[in-house]
Protein backbone atom coordinates (compact mmCIF):
# COMPACT_ATOMS: atom_id res chain seq x y z
CA UNK A 1 0.00 0.00 0.00
CA UNK A 2 1.49 3.85 -0.78
CA UNK A 3 2.25 5.82 1.76
CA UNK A 4 -0.09 8.94 0.82
CA UNK A 5 -2.78 6.57 0.97
CA UNK A 6 -1.60 5.29 4.38
CA UNK A 7 -1.05 8.66 5.45
CA UNK A 8 -5.00 9.59 3.81
CA UNK A 9 -6.25 6.34 5.42
CA UNK A 10 -4.21 6.14 8.65
CA UNK A 11 -5.91 4.43 11.76
CA UNK A 12 -7.07 7.99 13.74
CA UNK A 13 -9.32 8.84 10.64
CA UNK A 14 -10.58 5.00 10.11
CA UNK A 15 -11.52 4.69 13.63
CA UNK A 16 -13.35 8.04 13.80
CA UNK A 17 -15.37 6.95 10.39
CA UNK A 18 -16.13 3.49 11.45
CA UNK A 19 -17.21 5.08 15.12
CA UNK A 20 -18.02 8.21 14.44
CA UNK A 21 -18.64 10.53 17.87
CA UNK A 22 -21.36 12.91 18.49
CA UNK A 23 -23.82 11.22 15.48
CA UNK A 24 -27.41 12.31 15.51
CA UNK A 25 -30.12 15.26 15.40
CA UNK A 26 -30.41 17.18 18.89
CA UNK A 27 -33.60 18.74 19.76
CA UNK A 28 -32.13 21.46 21.77
CA UNK A 29 -29.90 22.95 19.10
CA UNK A 30 -30.04 26.48 18.45
CA UNK A 31 -28.13 26.94 15.68
CA UNK A 32 -27.89 24.22 12.71
CA UNK A 33 -27.39 23.83 8.82
CA UNK A 34 -27.57 21.71 5.89
CA UNK A 35 -24.44 21.15 3.75
CA UNK A 36 -24.43 19.70 0.35
CA UNK A 37 -21.87 18.58 -2.20
CA UNK A 38 -24.02 18.88 -5.58
CA UNK A 39 -21.07 16.62 -7.21
CA UNK A 40 -21.27 13.79 -5.54
CA UNK A 41 -24.49 14.01 -3.26
CA UNK A 42 -22.99 13.75 0.17
CA UNK A 43 -25.25 15.38 2.86
CA UNK A 44 -24.58 16.69 6.06
CA UNK A 45 -26.86 17.84 8.82
CA UNK A 46 -24.35 19.94 12.09
CA UNK A 47 -26.33 20.74 15.30
CA UNK A 48 -24.59 23.58 17.56
CA UNK A 49 -26.07 23.96 21.22
CA UNK A 50 -24.76 27.40 22.38
CA UNK A 51 -24.58 29.43 25.68
CA UNK A 52 -24.06 33.08 24.43
CA UNK A 53 -20.13 33.03 23.01
CA UNK A 54 -19.69 29.25 23.76
CA UNK A 55 -20.12 26.16 21.92
CA UNK A 56 -21.89 23.67 24.74
CA UNK A 57 -22.72 20.73 22.32
CA UNK A 58 -22.51 19.92 18.60
CA UNK A 59 -23.33 16.57 17.07
CA UNK A 60 -23.69 15.94 13.21
CA UNK A 61 -25.61 13.72 10.60
CA UNK A 62 -23.79 12.85 7.57
CA UNK A 63 -24.17 10.51 4.55
CA UNK A 64 -20.75 10.42 3.38
CA UNK A 65 -17.29 8.94 2.56
CA UNK A 66 -14.53 8.23 5.59
CA UNK A 67 -12.88 11.34 5.26
CA UNK A 68 -15.99 13.91 5.67
CA UNK A 69 -17.53 11.58 8.70
CA UNK A 70 -13.81 11.55 10.25
CA UNK A 71 -13.59 15.00 9.99
CA UNK A 72 -16.85 15.71 11.34
CA UNK A 73 -16.46 13.24 14.23
CA UNK A 74 -13.19 15.34 14.89
CA UNK A 75 -14.79 18.72 14.35
CA UNK A 76 -17.46 18.03 16.84
CA UNK A 77 -15.06 16.16 19.46
CA UNK A 78 -13.05 19.22 19.32
CA UNK A 79 -15.63 22.07 19.15
CA UNK A 80 -16.87 21.47 22.71
CA UNK A 81 -16.46 24.50 24.76
CA UNK A 82 -14.63 26.61 22.38
CA UNK A 83 -15.63 29.86 21.55
CA UNK A 84 -16.90 31.14 18.24
CA UNK A 85 -13.87 32.91 17.12
CA UNK A 86 -11.84 30.24 18.57
CA UNK A 87 -14.27 27.61 16.39
CA UNK A 88 -13.60 30.00 13.23
CA UNK A 89 -10.35 30.25 13.53
CA UNK A 90 -9.54 26.57 13.71
CA UNK A 91 -11.59 26.50 10.48
CA UNK A 92 -9.65 29.07 9.06
CA UNK A 93 -6.42 27.10 9.89
CA UNK A 94 -7.75 23.95 8.54
CA UNK A 95 -8.52 25.34 5.42
CA UNK A 96 -5.05 26.62 4.97
CA UNK A 97 -3.66 23.60 5.86
CA UNK A 98 -5.01 21.77 3.22
CA UNK A 99 -4.95 24.52 0.63
CA UNK A 100 -2.01 26.84 0.85
CA UNK A 101 0.82 26.54 -1.61
CA UNK A 102 3.39 26.38 1.31
CA UNK A 103 4.25 23.16 3.31
CA UNK A 104 2.69 23.84 5.70
CA UNK A 105 3.89 22.62 9.27
CA UNK A 106 2.58 19.96 10.95
CA UNK A 107 0.27 21.79 13.39
CA UNK A 108 0.83 19.85 16.73
CA UNK A 109 -3.11 19.56 17.28
CA UNK A 110 -3.82 15.67 16.24
CA UNK A 111 -6.59 16.12 14.84
CA UNK A 112 -5.36 19.28 12.50
CA UNK A 113 -2.68 16.88 11.92
CA UNK A 114 -4.36 13.56 11.15
CA UNK A 115 -5.95 15.36 8.16
CA UNK A 116 -2.60 16.27 6.43
CA UNK A 117 -2.45 13.68 4.16
CA UNK A 118 -6.10 15.07 2.39
CA UNK A 119 -3.03 17.37 0.76
CA UNK A 120 -2.19 14.81 -1.70
CA UNK A 121 -5.52 14.21 -2.85
CA UNK A 122 -7.26 17.55 -4.21
CA UNK A 123 -10.19 15.75 -5.12
CA UNK A 124 -10.97 15.00 -1.84
CA UNK A 125 -10.48 18.45 0.04
CA UNK A 126 -13.99 19.47 -0.26
CA UNK A 127 -14.93 16.17 1.79
CA UNK A 128 -12.83 17.17 4.51
CA UNK A 129 -13.80 21.13 4.05
CA UNK A 130 -17.79 20.66 4.42
CA UNK A 131 -18.69 19.61 7.74
CA UNK A 132 -16.27 22.94 8.79
CA UNK A 133 -18.72 25.12 6.15
CA UNK A 134 -21.52 23.78 7.50
CA UNK A 135 -20.88 24.51 11.05
CA UNK A 136 -19.81 27.83 10.08
CA UNK A 137 -23.19 28.04 8.32
CA UNK A 138 -24.80 27.26 11.63
CA UNK A 139 -23.18 29.44 13.79
CA UNK A 140 -23.24 32.15 11.81
CA UNK A 141 -26.90 31.63 10.76
CA UNK A 142 -26.15 32.75 7.09
CA UNK A 143 -27.46 30.00 5.71
CA UNK A 144 -29.49 27.27 5.52
CA UNK A 145 -27.78 25.01 3.14
CA UNK A 146 -24.19 25.65 2.36
CA UNK A 147 -22.53 23.89 -0.75
CA UNK A 148 -19.10 23.21 -1.82
CA UNK A 149 -19.14 24.67 -5.18
CA UNK B 1 -7.69 -10.98 -24.32
CA UNK B 2 -10.83 -11.06 -25.51
CA UNK B 3 -13.23 -13.83 -25.94
CA UNK B 4 -13.80 -12.72 -29.41
CA UNK B 5 -9.94 -14.74 -30.86
CA UNK B 6 -11.13 -11.86 -33.96
CA UNK B 7 -11.32 -9.21 -32.48
CA UNK B 8 -7.69 -6.94 -33.10
CA UNK B 9 -7.06 -5.72 -29.33
CA UNK B 10 -3.77 -5.22 -29.25
CA UNK B 11 -4.29 -3.04 -32.54
CA UNK B 12 -7.35 -1.07 -31.28
CA UNK B 13 -5.18 -0.47 -28.12
CA UNK B 14 -2.35 0.70 -30.35
CA UNK B 15 -4.57 2.95 -31.87
CA UNK B 16 -5.02 5.23 -28.57
CA UNK B 17 -1.95 7.05 -27.45
CA UNK B 18 -3.38 7.90 -24.21
CA UNK B 19 -3.94 4.25 -22.70
CA UNK B 20 -0.10 3.60 -22.65
CA UNK B 21 0.49 6.35 -20.14
CA UNK B 22 1.34 5.27 -16.98
CA UNK B 23 -0.48 6.54 -13.75
CA UNK B 24 1.79 6.84 -10.86
CA UNK B 25 4.03 4.02 -12.62
CA UNK B 26 1.03 1.80 -13.24
CA UNK B 27 -0.87 1.39 -16.34
CA UNK B 28 -3.22 3.24 -16.86
CA UNK B 29 -6.51 1.08 -16.66
CA UNK B 30 -9.49 3.50 -17.94
CA UNK B 31 -13.03 2.23 -17.08
CA UNK B 32 -14.79 5.65 -17.29
CA UNK B 33 -16.04 5.36 -20.54
CA UNK B 34 -18.96 6.78 -19.75
CA UNK B 35 -18.10 10.16 -18.64
CA UNK B 36 -16.48 10.16 -21.88
CA UNK B 37 -14.09 7.87 -24.14
CA UNK B 38 -10.34 8.71 -25.29
CA UNK B 39 -9.67 9.69 -28.97
CA UNK B 40 -7.49 7.61 -31.31
CA UNK B 41 -5.05 8.63 -33.20
CA UNK B 42 -6.81 9.22 -36.31
CA UNK B 43 -9.22 11.66 -34.55
CA UNK B 44 -6.37 13.59 -33.21
CA UNK B 45 -4.10 14.02 -36.11
CA UNK B 46 -7.61 14.78 -38.12
CA UNK B 47 -7.96 17.79 -36.01
CA UNK B 48 -4.47 18.90 -36.52
CA UNK B 49 -4.42 17.90 -39.87
CA UNK B 50 -7.72 20.19 -40.59
CA UNK B 51 -5.89 22.69 -38.66
CA UNK B 52 -2.79 22.28 -40.67
CA UNK B 53 -3.69 22.21 -44.24
CA UNK B 54 -7.42 23.13 -44.66
CA UNK B 55 -8.81 25.25 -41.80
CA UNK B 56 -10.80 28.36 -43.00
CA UNK B 57 -14.36 29.77 -41.83
CA UNK B 58 -17.24 27.89 -43.81
CA UNK B 59 -19.73 28.76 -45.64
CA UNK B 60 -18.74 32.01 -46.17
CA UNK B 61 -15.93 32.47 -48.59
CA UNK B 62 -15.52 32.73 -52.10
CA UNK B 63 -11.61 31.09 -51.47
CA UNK B 64 -9.71 27.45 -52.15
CA UNK B 65 -9.72 27.19 -48.26
CA UNK B 66 -12.89 27.86 -47.47
CA UNK B 67 -14.30 25.52 -49.58
CA UNK B 68 -12.07 22.74 -48.76
CA UNK B 69 -13.13 23.46 -44.70
CA UNK B 70 -16.77 23.11 -45.75
CA UNK B 71 -16.20 20.29 -47.66
CA UNK B 72 -14.71 18.41 -45.02
CA UNK B 73 -17.53 19.94 -42.42
CA UNK B 74 -20.62 18.75 -44.95
CA UNK B 75 -18.34 15.66 -45.22
CA UNK B 76 -19.33 14.72 -41.50
CA UNK B 77 -22.59 15.39 -41.57
CA UNK B 78 -23.01 12.74 -44.09
CA UNK B 79 -20.90 10.63 -41.86
CA UNK B 80 -23.33 11.24 -38.93
CA UNK B 81 -26.45 10.77 -41.35
CA UNK B 82 -25.01 7.48 -42.05
CA UNK B 83 -24.37 6.33 -38.88
CA UNK B 84 -27.71 7.45 -37.92
CA UNK B 85 -29.30 6.13 -40.99
CA UNK B 86 -31.27 9.53 -41.30
CA UNK B 87 -33.26 10.11 -44.62
CA UNK B 88 -31.31 13.55 -45.10
CA UNK B 89 -28.18 15.69 -44.04
CA UNK B 90 -30.57 18.42 -43.12
CA UNK B 91 -32.21 16.80 -40.58
CA UNK B 92 -28.28 16.49 -38.79
CA UNK B 93 -27.76 20.03 -36.50
CA UNK B 94 -24.65 19.77 -34.75
CA UNK B 95 -24.62 21.22 -31.16
CA UNK B 96 -21.88 21.33 -28.85
CA UNK B 97 -23.37 18.02 -27.02
CA UNK B 98 -26.24 16.20 -26.03
CA UNK B 99 -27.58 18.75 -23.52
CA UNK B 100 -27.77 21.36 -25.84
CA UNK B 101 -29.80 19.05 -28.32
CA UNK B 102 -31.92 18.58 -25.59
CA UNK B 103 -32.21 21.99 -24.81
CA UNK B 104 -32.71 22.97 -28.43
CA UNK B 105 -35.40 21.20 -28.51
CA UNK B 106 -36.97 21.53 -25.65
CA UNK B 107 -36.46 25.69 -26.14
CA UNK B 108 -37.60 25.68 -29.39
CA UNK B 109 -40.45 22.90 -30.42
CA UNK B 110 -41.26 23.26 -26.31
CA UNK B 111 -41.87 27.02 -26.13
CA UNK B 112 -43.48 26.69 -29.67
CA UNK B 113 -45.73 24.20 -28.97
CA UNK B 114 -46.48 23.63 -25.18
CA UNK B 115 -49.24 24.32 -23.51
CA UNK B 116 -50.73 24.15 -19.41
CA UNK B 117 -51.73 21.25 -19.04
CA UNK B 118 -50.03 19.04 -21.86
CA UNK B 119 -47.57 16.61 -20.35
CA UNK B 120 -44.29 15.59 -20.87
CA UNK B 121 -43.20 11.87 -20.09
CA UNK B 122 -39.64 11.19 -18.70
CA UNK B 123 -38.29 8.19 -16.92
CA UNK B 124 -36.15 7.96 -13.58
CA UNK B 125 -33.20 6.70 -15.44
CA UNK B 126 -32.77 10.09 -16.82
CA UNK B 127 -29.59 12.16 -16.52
CA UNK B 128 -30.18 15.62 -15.53
CA UNK B 129 -29.65 16.79 -19.14
CA UNK B 130 -32.82 15.01 -19.61
CA UNK B 131 -34.62 16.28 -16.76
CA UNK B 132 -33.87 19.91 -16.03
CA UNK B 133 -34.59 21.50 -19.83
CA UNK B 134 -38.37 20.25 -19.46
CA UNK B 135 -38.55 21.47 -16.02
CA UNK B 136 -37.89 24.78 -17.31
CA UNK B 137 -39.49 24.80 -20.14
CA UNK B 138 -42.28 22.96 -18.40
CA UNK B 139 -42.29 26.04 -15.80
CA UNK B 140 -42.82 28.67 -18.32
CA UNK B 141 -46.01 27.13 -20.66
CA UNK B 142 -47.42 25.43 -17.80
CA UNK B 143 -46.73 22.23 -18.83
CA UNK B 144 -46.64 19.03 -16.52
CA UNK B 145 -43.86 16.49 -16.24
CA UNK B 146 -44.72 12.64 -15.72
CA UNK B 147 -41.66 10.21 -14.70
CA UNK B 148 -41.51 5.96 -15.64
CA UNK B 149 -40.72 4.18 -12.48
CA UNK B 150 -37.97 1.59 -12.95
CA UNK B 151 -38.40 -1.77 -11.01
CA UNK B 152 -35.42 -3.18 -8.56
CA UNK B 153 -33.13 -4.23 -11.07
CA UNK B 154 -33.17 -0.80 -13.44
CA UNK B 155 -35.60 -2.02 -15.85
CA UNK B 156 -37.88 0.39 -17.11
CA UNK B 157 -41.89 -0.30 -16.46
CA UNK B 158 -43.40 -0.37 -19.97
CA UNK B 159 -47.05 -0.63 -18.57
CA UNK B 160 -46.23 2.10 -16.00
CA UNK B 161 -45.81 3.89 -18.94
CA UNK B 162 -48.13 3.03 -21.33
CA UNK B 163 -50.35 4.30 -17.73
CA UNK B 164 -48.99 8.05 -18.39
CA UNK B 165 -49.33 8.45 -21.87
CA UNK B 166 -52.65 9.64 -22.57
CA UNK B 167 -54.20 12.96 -25.28
CA UNK B 168 -52.05 14.95 -22.87
CA UNK B 169 -49.00 13.49 -23.53
CA UNK B 170 -46.90 15.92 -26.19
CA UNK B 171 -43.63 14.38 -26.02
CA UNK B 172 -41.81 11.40 -24.33
CA UNK B 173 -37.92 12.21 -23.73
CA UNK B 174 -36.23 9.03 -22.34
CA UNK B 175 -32.59 7.51 -22.42
CA UNK B 176 -31.74 4.49 -24.64
CA UNK B 177 -29.31 3.27 -22.07
CA UNK B 178 -29.00 4.75 -18.75
CA UNK B 179 -25.89 6.01 -17.78
CA UNK B 180 -26.09 4.92 -13.97
CA UNK B 181 -26.88 1.95 -14.82
CA UNK B 182 -26.33 0.39 -17.69
CA UNK B 183 -30.63 -0.51 -18.60
CA UNK B 184 -31.06 -0.62 -22.38
CA UNK B 185 -34.81 0.99 -22.98
CA UNK B 186 -37.09 -0.92 -25.50
CA UNK B 187 -36.93 2.42 -27.55
CA UNK B 188 -38.89 0.59 -30.37
CA UNK B 189 -41.75 0.18 -27.81
CA UNK B 190 -41.41 3.14 -26.33
CA UNK B 191 -42.15 4.95 -29.88
CA UNK B 192 -44.97 2.70 -30.77
CA UNK B 193 -47.03 3.28 -27.51
CA UNK B 194 -46.60 7.24 -28.11
CA UNK B 195 -47.37 7.16 -32.10
CA UNK B 196 -51.07 5.61 -30.21
CA UNK B 197 -51.38 8.97 -28.45
CA UNK B 198 -49.60 11.18 -31.30
CA UNK B 199 -47.22 12.20 -28.77
CA UNK B 200 -43.60 13.08 -30.23
CA UNK B 201 -40.55 10.80 -29.34
CA UNK B 202 -36.88 12.05 -28.02
CA UNK B 203 -34.15 9.56 -27.47
CA UNK B 204 -31.39 10.63 -25.25
CA UNK B 205 -28.50 8.44 -27.22
CA UNK B 206 -25.83 9.49 -25.53
CA UNK B 207 -24.32 6.10 -23.61
CA UNK B 208 -26.45 4.31 -26.92
CA UNK B 209 -24.20 5.64 -29.79
CA UNK B 210 -20.91 4.29 -28.83
CA UNK B 211 -22.11 0.73 -28.69
CA UNK B 212 -24.63 -0.07 -30.83
CA UNK B 213 -25.79 0.20 -33.97
CA UNK B 214 -28.92 2.86 -34.52
CA UNK B 215 -31.06 3.67 -36.93
CA UNK B 216 -33.49 6.28 -36.50
CA UNK B 217 -35.84 5.65 -39.47
CA UNK B 218 -36.43 2.29 -37.88
CA UNK B 219 -36.74 3.31 -34.46
CA UNK B 220 -39.15 6.28 -36.14
CA UNK B 221 -38.23 8.96 -33.55
CA UNK B 222 -38.62 12.24 -33.97
CA UNK B 223 -35.46 13.71 -32.28
CA UNK B 224 -31.93 11.54 -31.64
CA UNK B 225 -29.55 13.42 -29.57
CA UNK B 226 -25.73 12.16 -28.60
CA UNK B 227 -22.38 13.65 -27.65
CA UNK B 228 -19.14 13.13 -29.51
CA UNK B 229 -17.05 12.72 -27.23
CA UNK B 230 -18.57 9.81 -25.61
CA UNK B 231 -17.98 8.14 -29.58
CA UNK B 232 -13.99 8.73 -29.19
CA UNK B 233 -14.72 11.98 -30.90
CA UNK B 234 -13.70 15.56 -29.56
CA UNK B 235 -15.49 17.48 -26.84
CA UNK B 236 -17.40 20.47 -27.39
CA UNK B 237 -19.51 18.86 -30.55
CA UNK B 238 -22.83 16.76 -30.51
CA UNK B 239 -25.72 15.91 -32.91
CA UNK B 240 -29.27 16.35 -32.56
CA UNK B 241 -31.29 14.61 -35.27
CA UNK B 242 -34.95 15.65 -35.88
CA UNK B 243 -37.56 14.62 -38.58
CA UNK B 244 -37.26 17.11 -41.30
CA UNK B 245 -40.84 18.47 -41.38
CA UNK B 246 -40.84 19.01 -37.28
CA UNK B 247 -37.62 20.87 -37.74
CA UNK B 248 -39.32 23.18 -40.68
CA UNK B 249 -42.19 24.26 -38.20
CA UNK B 250 -39.47 24.82 -35.19
CA UNK B 251 -38.43 28.29 -34.40
CA UNK B 252 -34.40 29.12 -34.26
CA UNK B 253 -33.10 28.39 -31.21
CA UNK B 254 -30.31 30.57 -31.26
CA UNK B 255 -29.75 33.27 -33.89
CA UNK B 256 -27.19 35.46 -35.59
CA UNK B 257 -24.34 34.40 -38.62
CA UNK B 258 -25.13 31.47 -40.74
CA UNK B 259 -28.61 30.83 -39.76
CA UNK B 260 -29.67 33.92 -41.80
CA UNK B 261 -31.03 34.13 -45.29
CA UNK B 262 -31.63 38.18 -45.53
CA UNK B 263 -31.18 40.63 -42.60
CA UNK B 264 -32.70 44.20 -42.74
CA UNK B 265 -33.63 46.32 -39.64
CA UNK B 266 -36.96 45.38 -40.42
CA UNK B 267 -37.28 41.61 -40.85
CA UNK B 268 -35.00 38.63 -40.92
CA UNK B 269 -35.55 35.44 -42.93
CA UNK B 270 -33.69 32.37 -41.93
CA UNK B 271 -31.86 29.54 -43.80
CA UNK B 272 -33.16 26.82 -44.12
CA UNK B 273 -32.03 23.43 -42.39
CA UNK B 274 -29.51 22.67 -41.48
CA UNK B 275 -27.90 25.74 -40.88
CA UNK B 276 -31.65 27.73 -39.60
CA UNK B 277 -29.98 25.65 -36.12
CA UNK B 278 -26.63 26.56 -36.57
CA UNK B 279 -26.25 30.21 -35.47
CA UNK B 280 -22.21 31.54 -35.60
CA UNK B 281 -19.24 29.98 -36.59
CA UNK B 282 -19.34 26.24 -35.54
CA UNK B 283 -16.87 23.56 -34.35
CA UNK B 284 -15.70 23.20 -37.27
CA UNK B 285 -12.51 21.00 -36.37
CA UNK B 286 -14.74 19.53 -33.84
CA UNK B 287 -17.15 18.70 -36.43
CA UNK B 288 -14.47 16.68 -39.18
CA UNK B 289 -12.84 15.21 -35.73
CA UNK B 290 -16.57 13.75 -35.22
CA UNK B 291 -16.22 12.20 -38.57
CA UNK B 292 -12.92 10.37 -37.67
CA UNK B 293 -14.42 9.18 -35.14
CA UNK B 294 -17.30 7.58 -37.02
CA UNK B 295 -14.88 6.50 -39.68
CA UNK B 296 -12.77 4.64 -36.82
CA UNK B 297 -15.54 2.65 -35.39
CA UNK B 298 -16.69 2.08 -38.84
CA UNK B 299 -13.83 0.73 -39.57
CA UNK B 300 -13.60 -1.77 -36.35
CA UNK B 301 -17.77 -2.58 -37.01
CA UNK B 302 -20.50 -2.13 -34.55
CA UNK B 303 -20.92 -5.86 -34.17
CA UNK B 304 -17.63 -6.31 -33.89
CA UNK B 305 -17.64 -3.85 -30.80
CA UNK B 306 -21.40 -5.20 -29.44
CA UNK B 307 -19.87 -8.77 -29.44
CA UNK B 308 -16.40 -7.43 -27.41
CA UNK B 309 -18.36 -5.39 -24.74
CA UNK B 310 -21.24 -8.18 -24.15
CA UNK B 311 -17.71 -10.56 -23.19
CA UNK B 312 -16.77 -7.72 -20.96
CA UNK B 313 -20.01 -7.16 -19.27
CA UNK B 314 -20.98 -10.79 -19.14
CA UNK B 315 -17.55 -11.01 -17.29
CA UNK B 316 -16.79 -8.30 -15.36
CA UNK B 317 -20.42 -9.07 -13.59
CA UNK B 318 -19.36 -12.54 -13.04
CA UNK B 319 -16.18 -11.31 -11.54
CA UNK B 320 -18.32 -9.18 -9.28
CA UNK B 321 -21.06 -11.33 -8.51
CA UNK B 322 -18.39 -13.06 -6.75
CA UNK B 323 -17.22 -10.97 -4.38
CA UNK B 324 -19.57 -11.01 -1.37
CA UNK B 325 -19.14 -7.61 -0.54
CA UNK B 326 -19.96 -5.90 -3.75
CA UNK B 327 -23.82 -5.08 -4.79
CA UNK B 328 -24.29 -4.49 -8.38
CA UNK B 329 -27.15 -1.51 -8.96
CA UNK B 330 -28.72 -2.05 -12.03
CA UNK B 331 -29.47 -5.80 -13.03
CA UNK B 332 -31.43 -5.33 -16.09
CA UNK B 333 -31.35 -8.19 -18.20
CA UNK B 334 -30.82 -5.73 -21.30
CA UNK B 335 -27.57 -3.91 -20.74
CA UNK B 336 -25.21 -1.74 -21.72
CA UNK B 337 -21.00 -2.99 -20.69
CA UNK B 338 -21.71 -0.30 -17.61
CA UNK B 339 -20.99 -1.96 -14.37
CA UNK B 340 -22.52 0.36 -11.27
CA UNK B 341 -21.45 -1.09 -7.59
CA UNK B 342 -21.30 -0.84 -4.08
CA UNK B 343 -18.99 -2.12 -1.31
CA UNK B 344 -20.37 -2.93 1.72
CA UNK B 345 -19.51 -0.21 4.26
CA UNK B 346 -17.31 1.56 2.34
CA UNK B 347 -18.25 5.08 0.43
CA UNK B 348 -17.95 5.11 -3.33
CA UNK B 349 -15.18 7.87 -3.21
CA UNK B 350 -13.13 6.05 -1.09
CA UNK B 351 -13.24 3.66 -3.51
CA UNK B 352 -12.54 5.74 -6.28
CA UNK B 353 -9.65 7.61 -4.51
CA UNK B 354 -7.89 3.88 -3.74
CA UNK B 355 -8.73 2.58 -6.69
CA UNK B 356 -7.24 5.49 -8.31
CA UNK B 357 -4.33 5.00 -6.85
CA UNK B 358 -3.27 1.68 -9.02
CA UNK B 359 -3.66 3.70 -12.11
CA UNK B 360 -8.00 2.84 -12.60
CA UNK B 361 -9.96 5.43 -13.41
CA UNK B 362 -13.78 5.05 -12.53
CA UNK B 363 -16.73 7.07 -12.07
CA UNK B 364 -17.96 7.67 -8.59
CA UNK B 365 -21.32 9.99 -7.36
CA UNK B 366 -24.33 10.55 -8.64
CA UNK B 367 -23.54 10.12 -12.06
CA UNK B 368 -25.59 13.37 -12.96
CA UNK B 369 -28.73 10.94 -12.29
CA UNK B 370 -29.97 11.85 -8.64
CA UNK B 371 -33.21 10.52 -9.14
CA UNK B 372 -31.62 6.70 -9.83
CA UNK B 373 -29.88 7.17 -6.45
CA UNK B 374 -33.08 8.40 -4.89
CA UNK B 375 -34.72 5.24 -6.26
CA UNK B 376 -32.22 2.91 -4.74
CA UNK B 377 -31.62 4.86 -1.75
CA UNK B 378 -28.12 5.52 -2.43
CA UNK B 379 -25.74 8.56 -2.27
CA UNK B 380 -23.54 7.66 -5.02
CA UNK B 381 -22.25 4.26 -6.71
CA UNK B 382 -18.56 3.12 -8.05
CA UNK B 383 -19.52 3.08 -12.31
CA UNK B 384 -17.58 1.37 -14.46
CA UNK B 385 -18.47 1.86 -17.83
CA UNK B 386 -16.32 -0.46 -20.66
CA UNK B 387 -15.68 0.87 -24.22
CA UNK B 388 -14.20 -0.65 -26.80
CA UNK B 389 -10.65 -1.01 -26.22
CA UNK B 390 -11.05 -2.40 -22.50
CA UNK B 391 -9.98 -5.83 -22.05
CA UNK B 392 -11.02 -9.25 -19.65
CA UNK B 393 -7.75 -8.59 -17.65
CA UNK B 394 -8.43 -4.46 -17.34
CA UNK B 395 -11.69 -6.52 -15.21
CA UNK B 396 -8.86 -8.58 -13.17
CA UNK B 397 -7.34 -4.93 -12.53
CA UNK B 398 -10.76 -3.91 -11.01
CA UNK B 399 -11.57 -7.21 -9.37
CA UNK B 400 -7.89 -6.56 -7.69
CA UNK B 401 -8.31 -2.84 -6.57
CA UNK B 402 -11.32 -3.73 -4.90
CA UNK B 403 -10.17 -6.32 -3.34
CA UNK B 404 -7.51 -3.96 -1.98
CA UNK B 405 -10.09 -1.22 -0.62
CA UNK B 406 -11.15 -4.04 1.39
CA UNK B 407 -8.18 -4.35 2.84
CA UNK B 408 -7.27 -1.02 3.38
CA UNK B 409 -11.12 -1.07 5.12
CA UNK B 410 -10.86 -4.58 6.96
Amino acid sequence: MSSALRQLYQDVIMEHSRNPRNVGKMDDANAEANGNNPLCGDKISVYVKLDREIIVDAKFDARGCAISVACASMMTEMLKGKTIQEAKGAYARFVDLLTSSDIPSIPKDEILSSLMGVREFPTRIKCATLPWQTLVAAIDGSAKIVTTE
Amino acid sequence: MSANGDYPIGQIRGDFPILSEKVRGKPFVYLDNGASAQKPSAVIEQISKTYETGYANVHRGVHYMSQIATDAMEDARRKVKDLLKAADEKEIIFVRGATEGINLVASSWGGANLKPGDEIILSVLEHHSNIVPWQIIAKQTGAIIKVVPIDDDGVFLMDEYEKLLSKRTKLVSVTHVSNALGTVVPVTDVVRLAREKEALVLIDGCQAAPHMPLNVRELDVDFYVFSGHKLYGPTGIGVLYGKEELLETMPPYQSGGEMIDRVTFENTTYSGLPFKFEAGTPDIGGIIGLGAAIDYINKIGFDAIALHERDLLDYGTKCLSAINSVELIGTAPEKAAILSFNIKDIHPHDVGTILDYDGIAVRTGHHCAQPVMDRFDLAATVRASFGLYNTRSEVDALVDGINRVQEMFR
